[in-house]
């Protein structure tokens, strides 16, 4: 008898059959993974320039662009809260950006419904860059022209990696909806 | 992509609240962040205590990469040092033999500094490192310069105390939890060191630009002494660093001063050592308004 294809009762989540997606992985992924991309950069080496792009809130802004109506209005605010423990910003300026930050991405959908991926790059764009400059204006130090300049690396990185974490954050909601659960 | 069918609330009072709620907690959320970056903007240390906590969690998995990013850039020094390895070890057996000449002047020097010192009654005390730890991490992402290095409290690092590598200084303690401390490094555009030139006396300011140069005001203004390849040292002047660590190399001149380069790029450090403070009793007199009188 011919065999059947094994891969006919699956999509790109895995077997439809006897599996059923895991309720925690669902949740928990996405906070997860902005909490750790924010731990990340103090890993990094003590450079003395600033050059690693804000990993977590390219990360929020990935998922929020990307995936829009999985994470709230409000997660800016626990998220951008955790931030600053790790940012080296004042206490504060995690918790008002990233607020912010999602409110804009939501006026931003509600005037532009339709999207391509190009425009959600310029909306990425425009909310790091002013996140950047923001950071620059409120750090605690006196603003000079020319830690100014010195931030222009860092936020071309930061522009330029969004897409990268645009993917990422594509294949991490691949994870999230895998069936790992299995059902009797 | 397809809007999401979330924003259409329907006719459900629920779904129509928890939109609503959403909303109202999203702009708390930045009046909150107003209030607690206003805090902190004025009170730069009032959430020392969270930040600390967290980074004390986090210390033993930045202490293992750090360790694992020295090795393999060691490694990779060692690979880079076969390109050109003839010429460069012709000219590092030149270099060598002005370097021993120059170091038994120096011991000659140090000597007669000794000599000196002992009929003038003058002590020379050995400093202890209070505590030697690596450069675990750094805020890699903002634009201001901070390290984190794995010492704390418990080892009885405090507030204030110089961090200094082999090559020279790095920068200042600036918040202290129990197993890590923060660093204010010396690029950093708060950070401002008191220096003079190594080969005379021509005494500035360091201070940090936040762009990885430093400027060098120097404080009596007039002709401009400097000169590109000036080596500055501190000056032990404000109490907090020991006089005579390298700092910085002049590579640029201008009308007050110049801009110049970090002799210790915290990026090439791994172990650091974390000094007392000089004077304490000069760093105490110094914040001590002038008003009230000083003890002793």
């Amino acid at each position: 008898m011919e065999r059947m294809n094994p891969r006919s009762r699956s999509d790109a989540y895995g077997s439809r059959i006897n599996r059923s997606h895991s309720t925690f992985v669902a949740n928990v992924l996405p906070w997860g993974s902005i909490l750790i991309a924010s731990i990340l950069p103090v890993f990094m080496i003590a450079s003395a320039l600033p050059m690693i792009p804000p990993m977590g809130f390219l990360l929020l802004l990935g998922w929020r662009l990307v995936r829009p109506g999985l994470l709230p209005v409000w997660a800016g605010l626990p998220l951008g809260l955790f931030d600053d423990l790790f940012s080296g910003q004042p206490f504060g300026f995690g918790v008002l950006s990233w607020s912010l930050a999602m409110i804009a991405a939501e006026i931003v959908e509600t005037r532009f419904p339709w999207r391509a991926f190009w425009q959600d790059w310029f909306t990425g764009g425009i909310l790091i860059a002013l996140y950047l400059v923001g950071g620059w204006l409120l750090s605690g130090a006196t603003p000079t022209m020319s830690s100014l300049i010195a931030l222009v690396p860092q936020l071309l990185f930061s522009i330029l990696a969004f897409p990268v974490v645009a993917r990422l954050v594509a294949r991490l909601d691949r994870v999230r909806l895998t069936r790992w659960k299995r059902t009797a | 992509m397809a809007p999401t069918g979330q924003r259409r609330s329907s006719y459900s009072r629920r779904a129509q609240y928890n939109l609503f709620t959403g909303y109202i907690i999203a702009g708390i959320g930045a009046l909150i962040g107003v209030v607690l970056l206003v805090l902190s903007l004025f009170q730069p240390n009032l959430f020392d205590w969270a930040r600390n906590g967290a980074n004390d969690t986090i210390a033993p998995a930045t202490e293992t990469t750090a360790t694992v990013r020295t090795e393999s850039k060691s490694w990779w020094d060692s690979i880079t040092g076969y390109y050109r390895a003839g010429s460069k070890n012709a000219a590092l057996k030149r270099e060598m033999e002005i370097a021993r000449i120059r170091l038994e002047e120096a011991a000659a020097v140090k000597q007669e500094n000794a000599r000196l010192k002992k009929l003038l009654g003058l002590e020379d005390k050995q400093v202890e490192p209070v505590a030697v730890a690596r450069l675990v991490g750094s805020s890699a992402a903002s634009t201001r310069r901070f390290a984190y290095v794995g010492a704390g409290k418990d080892d009885g690092v405090e507030i204030g105390m110089p961090v200094r590598s082999p090559r020279g200084i790095v920068g200042r303690v600036l918040e202290v939890g129990n197993g890590s401390a923060r660093v204010l490094l010396l690029t950093d555009s708060e950070s401002v060191l008191p220096v003079r030139r190594a080969k005379d006396e021509v005494v500035a300011f360091a201070e940090g630009r936040g762009d990885s140069l430093i400027r060098i005001r120097l404080i009596n203004l007039g002709i401009n002494p400097l000169e590109p390849g000036d080596l500055f040292v501190t000056s032990g002047a404000g109490g907090y660093y020991r006089p005579g660590i390298a700092v910085a190399i002049l590579t640029e001149k201008t009308d007050d001063g110049g801009l110049a380069r970090i002799v210790s790029d915290p990026a090439a450090t791994d172990f650091v050592a974390i000094e007392p403070i000089f004077e304490p009793d000069a760093v105490v007199a110094l914040q001590t308004p002038v008003e009230t009188e000083l003890t002793e």
